[in-house]
């Protein structure tokens, strides 16, 4: 579905070159929900950007189903995480989601039905007629999630899109996102900075180093599909597996490409397979 | 709104005027000053020049004129604001030429224009053009640059490109820039036209004006200043209207920001 390979990113300035993203590669499964998950500062947006096509790579490749991405792909949306500005300011809500719509050229019908259906599942069905700025910051996330899904992608990108909500909010939207995926297959990367986050969203957590950037450990996430923010959270098994990225992100901290791949080797298995009861 | 509320926006807009007015009738009520005439002359020449023919043969044509200009300034200083704020290439050629250009003040060209467009309608509007095409052309420039990157990240991957791009993201995210502009030009407008009236004209408001004072019929001529007042008065109210209509969202974006 989604293939990262040695994907690199150099910036180059006028006086010093910038290596955010050393060598990255995973895959990720069609219908899969993927979190990504590093250090402040390690090059997440980077990589979401590389993939989302917004920003040409240094070096590797980015492929969506076989096929490398060079500039935004059809079947890709992307949230981001300033919703303030990722919103037009001068439209209503509804012309917001139905905007990118216009392109597909699905006809009158079904881009309102697409436009109905995506404001109901994001629970803005009485908010079409309002400003982006009328809203609260959830709300206005909630409309770029709508836009996303009303967008139909086969794959949602989501670049730290809940950092900027208060905690209530982002654990709703959290929700949301997890039925969301389960409603509609949809391939989902997920970007945070929360390791609480990573753990409780995804059935992955891609463990990013610090720059410039190699992945530092794949974790499965083996919590049941069913999950709620009170008992997914306070069960033992999601305690541990939070202790573990937890602690690899505290490692990641000090490790990056540059000092060598000895340590993602090191990474303990042990802790991940101890708890099977 | 009603009547009340009405009245509580409009009373204090309406008092400096009348201030104003109230201390000019007064102190030229008794003047003898040949060339300060009490107000209450000029207000009775006022509705014995402004009223009838001279409204169709004078005041008609000079609005027009600025009309013509105005708008011809507005489509090429954005047209060419677009292109410059869009495409570093072009602001790098373009930037000091234009520079170069903005420093002239429009009435000095007027007699070089007259040289190649004549002394008709073409001049005039050219005139007009040729000033207040600057402000609205600079801040289109920067309204276009100013385009939030998230926003312009967001249209890329949502495959909103090209003129769609133009029409929904660019133009109505510089558009609160480009109406400062136009409001700045509006003014600049509006000098120019009785500008390029006095230089050589047969009919227009400047042309008039300046008939009056070689005339002697001063009473006729400060009434002429009197309803340039009031036309710009008019249209900067005609103007504030149509923008609090184009830039509702603006305000509104402004007023939340400021809320919390």
């Amino acid at each position: 579905m989604l293939d990262v390979r040695n994907l690199r990113k150099i910036y180059t300035g006028r006086n010093r070159n910038v290596e955010a993203l050393r060598n990255l590669t995973f895959h990720i499964g069609a219908g899969e929900l993927v979190c990504l998950v590093g250090p402040s500062g390690c090059g997440k947006t980077t990589l979401l950007k590389c993939i989302a096509g917004l920003l040409d790579p240094t070096d590797g490749e980015v492929l969506l189903e076989g096929r490398p991405v060079e500039g935004p792909p059809p079947g890709m949306a992307v949230v981001f995480q300033e919703y303030g500005r990722s919103l037009f300011a001068w439209m209503n809500v509804r012309d917001n989601v139905a905007l990118p719509l216009r392109r597909k050229k699905l006809g009158k019908a079904r881009t309102r039905e697409l436009v109905d259906h995506a404001l109901e599942v994001v629970g803005l069905a009485d908010a079409h007629q309002a400003y982006p700025w009328q809203l609260s910051g959830g709300m206005q996330q909630r409309v770029a999630i709508a836009r996303a899904v009303a967008f139909e992608p086969k794959v949602l990108l989501m670049d730290e899109p809940f950092a900027a909500v208060d905690a209530q909010t982002r654990a709703e939207l959290e929700d949301l996102i997890r039925r969301l995926w389960r409603e509609l297959g949809v391939t989902v990367l997920f970007v945070t900075h929360d390791i609480d986050e990573a753990v409780y969203l995804g059935q992955r957590t891609i463990i990013l180093s610090t720059s410039p950037t190699v992945v530092q450990e794949d974790v499965t996430i083996d919590l049941p599909d069913e999950r709620d923010q009170l008992h997914t959270r306070s069960s033992p098994r999601f305690a541990e597996l939070r202790a573990h990225v937890y602690e690899q992100i505290q490692r990641a901290k000090h490790h990056s490409g540059d000092t060598g791949d000895q340590m993602a080797d090191r990474t303990p298995g042990p802790t991940l397979q101890k708890t099977e009861h | 709104m009603t009547v009340l509320a009405v009245l509580r926006r409009v009373l204090p807009a309406l008092g400096l005027p009348a201030v104003l007015f109230a201390v000019w009738w007064y102190a030229t009520a008794d003047s003898t000053d040949f060339f300060v005439p009490p107000l209450s002359t000029i207000l009775e020449a006022f509705g014995k020049v402004w009223t009838g023919e001279r409204l169709l043969s004078d005041v008609v044509p000079s609005l027009l004129r600025l009309a013509a200009g105005y708008l011809l300034a507005v489509v090429v200083g954005v047209g060419l604001g677009l292109l410059v704020g869009l495409r570093r290439a072009v602001r790098d050629v373009l930037e000091p030429v234009l520079e170069l250009f903005r420093a002239i003040p429009p009435p000095v060209l007027v007699p070089v224009i007259m040289l190649f467009a004549g002394i008709g309608d073409t001049m005039k509007v050219i005139v007009i053009v040729s000033g207040c095409v600057w402000p609205i052309l600079l801040n289109t420039v920067e309204g276009v640059r100013a385009v939030d990157e998230v926003l312009s990240d967001t249209c890329r991957s949502y495959g909103i490109t090209g003129t769609a791009r133009l029409r929904h993201l660019v133009l109505r995210a510089a558009s609160p820039q480009i109406v400062t502009g136009m409001r700045q030009s509006l003014s600049i407008g509006i000098i120019l036209m009785v500008i390029s009236e006095m230089f050589a004209a047969s009919n227009g408001l400047g042309f008039t004006i300046v008939q009056f004072q070689r005339s002697f019929a001063i009473p006729e001529m400060w009434s002429g200043v009197l309803l340039l007042g009031i036309l710009g008065f008019l249209l900067s109210l005609l103007f504030r209207f149509a923008e609090n209509r184009v830039l509702a969202w603006y305000h509104g974006l402004r007023r939340a920001r400021r809320a919390p």
